[in-house]
């Protein structure tokens, strides 16, 4: 390290004890203190940290973004050896020039909905580098390319609401490369992505910074991510810098407590309920105004002493050359942590796959009418478009299991179990669960049926109702099916609460006066109060940071383990539905594409969709080697589903086909069919199929076959 | 699992519903408009209320006739021509506002004026039906206080505005959260009928709806309640579109609820700040409609004072005598001013309590 250290020169960007305060009513509250750190060109720093540790603050106080009520409270943030802090308007406009670029979460942020892209693009050249019209334009197509945009000239004509949203992104990226910065602060750039997309963006911007020598600052709460595009992370808590390492160290030799607790959080690719536990950091993230005094990790610290609550730790470089923030950061050992007892789970059930059918779905689809906008459409002239959001789905769900669903955005995932619960009507096919015909629309449904399939929401803050109490929403479900006397309510309520483990002060609050996570478990409980048999859970961790996406799954599982309820569970990380479910279906633009046991699905045989998906996945673990391989284009319009097999206009394994997979183009593919149920929709023959390599394989592995 | 866990929050006990109320309604304490507003209105709510048990003199008694009055002029001010109403219309220590050109002192009128429009509803009754009288007997020895003597008529609290208003809120939220939350050719049809009750011309709507109901205190409540029903309709469903995409409506479904479980007990309870700052304003309009109507001879009926009636009747002396105009009008536009500050408060607060 030391040898790469001098090499390097002068640092674009030094951050010297920043702390930043944001003024509220009544006071102000101090949302970043104590960060120090440095960023040269060609490297990349990740800031990871649960919600409201202050990442983006961090980025905001050096663009110096911070909004009217925000100010830098303390410390120096020097970019290419010149003060940005107290520097204003132009001055700070002069010494920033156009060599600070920024990319937000949500390229709509960045882009003028009225203008074509051409116009944004070019206008960074020519109103702030006085650069010709032609010029600039040949410049930005220059630009688009780099970033792999395809028919880049084309591009510049359109309208951002005219391209998809990885796209969009990609446009952002290149707008911020445009003027050459030397340095690039992205925020979450790729939350909002699907895993393909997002795997394509992540590739360009570790290539973008091997070739322009940016120094880059990522903003990301995906440990995974991280892993990919860094070469150095900073791990923020609750305002404070804990630990900041390079990349390798930091998975391999975690040295805060409080890094160990969140790559704990996370499911290993691979690993199952069955064989392997998720262990979330207890407690959460105290508010600015709340902090603990002494080591502000202290009150959610396996390790703490005392020591840790009377002094407040302070940065110490460690021999090897990383930072962190704890008095006993040496004497930890992670490999001889040991769990605490109320994170112990029910014993698991075995095998499950094999219970009789609760739930089968037979040819099920769902078709939307959407009104043309030309003349005759208008008129009544043509007959209405349709959108084919879920074709053909056949499966079955076995008592006690659980099916995972994944998929990209808009392939149907939500539509099919939207379709199961009755909340969209049925197209066509056959649906039956314990005896009902559940093809029906819900005000055709009987109670009886109703109170058996509940459903689990995505959105925590949306979830509840904002105007009742946590025990008149758990409630309802009970009084209007009956389930429990009046007057045994509460008593129940509490009881559901308790296994929620959330306590019976929580009865009389709010939604406002929850956590996500404590919303989130509110919405479980409210699912589980008329006692189901199956509940469906659309993303129910999507929103959540990752301790309490851990705690939640724990809780499921939990649940599922004591009332052999059965789930079916959609969710768009990989991890976590590898992890979470016995059954996993994989869905491409509404048609199924493989299907069959959770374990099955990751290791070959593979669909070439699945395969492309699982090398997209960002592993939290960069020694951790996967294929790559990354999709074409973007998701066909499900207006207008490609012929034949819906893949095949992206499919990278098309070319295994005999004459270039005319097949593919023109027929609908067949069902292979390997053991234990797993089904495969795929002309390629089973041998074929079976013959692809594994996606992600370990170092070790790795290594055994380098030496063969 | 049986030992319960606090993970993520420390809060501690829920406060009480009193303090929750009061920690709710505090919010406009910090809007100094809001205070301005509240102050205002509190002012003429107490001054009607005030008047319900005193006023300086009887608010119906014509003093120009009245044999003190005469003698009081004779006596003090010798130089007065008893038919001369500027002379006699003019304020003096014991009329502090004026008289109107009838006698009737502008003071206690004004403030009785606020009854009718905030405070109390007159619904006249058949006085020959006997019966009837007898079943509310119970009512009237209540209400013996704020009803006039003879029982031909029966008085309900709050004033016409105020029924207006609260009639055009259910009104117009059952549309409107009927067409926003189902949508489709519901929303069409409801939308359409709100859409043709706005475009069709006010004053006419409510000559016709007086016409064909006759004049009364439930005539006008029914005319601001067709004019005010289009409005909270319209934001109402507006409300209901944002709202009814929400989970929680999801959840609702997927437990089978009614139609009207969804519409006033999962909706309307997330709407309701928009709407009472809208209904706060609307009794601002209200008043301003009873006062048109008042002036157009169309208003509440006499005996009682109520404001509008009474810048109609002091038209004619307006550039004589514009104390018997000018003193209602204040009223009128006092109040109509203090609600919309009010509302402002209110809704500037919400806003900012919300973030
Ligand atoms: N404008 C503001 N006014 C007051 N407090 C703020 C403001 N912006 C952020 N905060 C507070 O500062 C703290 C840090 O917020 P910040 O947005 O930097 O967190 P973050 O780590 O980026 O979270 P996330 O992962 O959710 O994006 C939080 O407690 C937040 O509530
Ligand atoms: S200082 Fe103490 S409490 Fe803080 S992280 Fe280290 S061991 Fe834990
Ligand atoms: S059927 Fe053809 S296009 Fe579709 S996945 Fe198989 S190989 Fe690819
Ligand atoms: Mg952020």
């Amino acid at each position: 390290m030391a040898e790469e250290k001098s090499k390097k020169g002068k640092p674009v960007l030094e951050v010297k004890d920043l702390a930043v305060a944001y003024k509220i009513r009544g006071g102000e509250v101090e949302a970043v203190q104590n960060v120090s750190f440095d960023l040269h060109s060609g490297e990349s720093i990740g800031i990871v940290g649960e919600s409201g540790c202050g990442k983006s603050t961090v980025a905001w106080a050096i663009l110096n973004f911070l909004g009217d009520n925000g100010y830098v409270k303390k410390g120096s943030v020097l970019f290419q050896g010149e003060e940005l802090v107290g520097k204003e308007g132009e001055e700070l406009r002069k010494i920033r020039g156009n060599s600070i670029a920024m990319v937000y979460q949500d390229p709509m942020q960045a882009l003028n909905p009225s203008l074509t892209l051409g116009t944004q693009m070019k206008e960074v050249l020519t109103v702030h580098r006085g650069m010709s019209d032609e010029e600039a334009s040949e410049r930005c197509i220059k630009m688009l390319d780099r970033v792999y945009m395809p028919d880049p000239g084309n591009v510049l004509m359109r309208y951002p609401h005219q391209i998809s949203g990885g796209q969009q992104q990609r446009v952002v990226i290149a707008m911020a490369l445009l003027t050459n910065p030397a340095l690039l602060v992205m925020d979450e750039p790729t939350t909002a992505l699907d895993v393909t997309v997002e795997a394509a963006v992540l590739d360009l911007i570790a290539e973008l910074r091997r070739e322009f020598d940016t120094a880059i600052m990522y903003i990301s709460h995906n440990l995974g991510v991280v892993a990919r595009v860094c070469n150095f992370v900073n791990v923020m808590y609750a305002g404070e810098m804990v630990e900041r390492a390079p990349v390798e160290d930091i998975f391999a030799r975690p040295q805060h407590p409080y890094t160990q607790g969140l790559i704990r959080c996370v499911p290993k690719l691979g690993a199952d309920k069955a064989s392997a536990q998720l262990y979330p950091i207890r407690g959460r993230v105290p508010p600015p105004n709340d902090r603990p005094s002494g080591c502000v990790y202290g009150p959610r610290c396996d390790y703490v002493q005392d020591r840790c609550l009377q002094e407040r730790p302070q940065v110490r470089i460690l021999p090897n050359g990383n930072a962190v923030r704890c008095h006993f950061s040496e004497e930890i050992d992670p490999s001889e942590w040991i769990p605490s007892e109320d994170i112990k789970l029910k014993p698991s059930p075995g095998d499950v796959t094999k219970n009789e059918a609760i739930m089968t779905v037979k040819g099920l689809k769902k078709y939307y009418d959407v009104p043309g906008n030309s003349l005759k459409a208008v008129f009544g002239l043509e007959s209405p478009k349709q959108v084919k959001a879920v074709e053909d789905a056949t499966f079955r769900v076995p008592r006690g299991s659980t099916l995972g669903i994944v998929g990209e955005s808009g392939c149907g995932k939500s539509t099919l179990i939207k379709t199961l619960i009755g909340l969209e009507e049925t197209t066509d096919g056959e649906a039956e669960f314990i005896g009902h015909d559940i093809t029906t629309a819900l005000d055709e449904r009987s109670n009886d049926l109703i109170q058996e399939l509940q459903m689990v929401f995505q959105n925590p803050d949306s979830t509840m109702n904002p105007s009742y109490t946590v025990v008149q929403q758990i409630g309802r479900p009970m009084k209007r099916f009956k389930t429990v006397p009046n007057d045994q309510i509460r008593g129940e309520v509490i009881k559901l609460l308790e296994s929620m483990r959330l306590g019976e002060n929580y009865l009389d609050r709010l939604p406002r006066q929850l956590s996500g996570g404590e919303k989130q478990r509110v919405g479980i409980a409210r699912a589980l109060a008329s006692r189901p048999e199956l509940v469906l859970c659309d993303e129910p961790v999507s929103a959540l940071d990752v301790s309490v996406q851990a705690a939640i799954l724990n809780l499921l599982i939990d649940i599922q383990r004591e009332l052999g309820t059965t789930m079916i569970f959609i969710a768009h990380d990989l991890s976590v539905v590898r992890f979470f479910s016995d059954n996993i279906a994989v869905m491409y633009l509404g048609q199924i594409m493989e299907i069959g046991p959770a374990e099955a699905i990751y290791r070959p045989a593979y669909h070439p969709y699945t395969e492309a998906l699982l090398s997209a996945v960002p592993i939290p673990d960069p020694s951790v080697t996967q294929k790559r391989i990354r999709l074409e284009g973007t998701v066909p319009s499900a207006l207008n589903p490609p012929s034949g097999c819906r893949f095949h206009t992206r499919c990278p394994r098309r070319a295994l086909m005999p004459d270039g997979g005319k097949a593919c183009e023109t027929e609908i593919p067949p069902w292979r069919e390997f053991e234990n149920g797993h089904r495969i929709f795929c002309h390629l023959p089973k041998d074929t199929l079976e013959s692809f390599d594994p996606v992600i394989s370990l170092a070790s592995d790795a290594e055994a076959v380098a030496a063969d | 699992m049986t030992t319960t866990t606090q993970p993520e929050s420390t809060a501690s006990r829920p406060p009480s519903r009193l303090s929750k109320i009061w920690k709710s309604s505090s919010i406009i304490f910090d809007s100094p408009i809001g205070m301005v507003g509240l102050a205002i209105v509190v002012f003429w709510v107490g001054m009607a209320v005030l008047s319900l048990f005193w006023t300086p003199h009887d608010p119906n008694e014509q003093y120009f006739r009245d044999q003190r009055r005469s003698a009081y002029i004779m006596t003090y001010l010798p130089w007065v021509d008893l038919e001369d109403y500027d002379e006699i219309t003019r304020p003096d220590p014991r009329f502090l506002l004026g008289t109107d050109k009838t006698g009737r002192d502008i003071l206690s009128r004004v403030m009785a004026g606020g009854q009718v429009v905030l405070l109390k509803t007159r619904i006249p009754l058949p006085t020959d039906d006997v019966r009837r009288q007898d079943e509310i007997s119970a009512l009237s020895r209540f209400l013996d206080r704020i009803a006039p003597e003879e029982w031909d008529e029966f008085v309900i609290p709050g004033g016409v505005a105020i029924w207006g208003v609260l009639g055009s809120l259910v009104v117009g939220t059952t549309f409107g959260l009927l067409a926003g939350y189902k949508g489709g050719w519901t929303e069409q049809i409801v939308m359409q009928i709100m859409d043709a009750l706005v475009a069709f011309p006010r004053i006419v709507l409510y000559i016709v709806v007086i016409a064909a109901l006759g004049q009364g205190d439930l005539v006008i409540i029914i005319a601001i309640t067709v004019t005010g029903a289009p409005g909270i309709a319209r934001l109402s469903r507006s409300l209901a579109l944002d709202i009814k995409t929400r989970d929680y409506i999801r959840a609702a479904e997927t437990r089978g609820e009614g139609l009207f479980y969804i519409m006033f007990r999962e909706i309307l309870p997330n709407a309701r700040g928009p709407l009472l700052v809208d209904a706060m304003l609307r009794v601002g309009y209200a008043i301003f409609t009873i006062g048109t109507l008042g002036f157009l001879g169309l208003g509440l009926q006499p005996p009682e004072p109520d404001w509008g009636s009474m810048v109609n009747d002091g038209r004619e002396l307006i550039f004589s005598q514009p104390n018997i105009v000018i003193w209602p009008a204040v009223a009128i536009s006092t109040l109509v001013i203090g609600l919309n500050l009010f509302a402002d408060g209110v809704r500037e607060e919400l806003s900012r309590y919300q973030k």
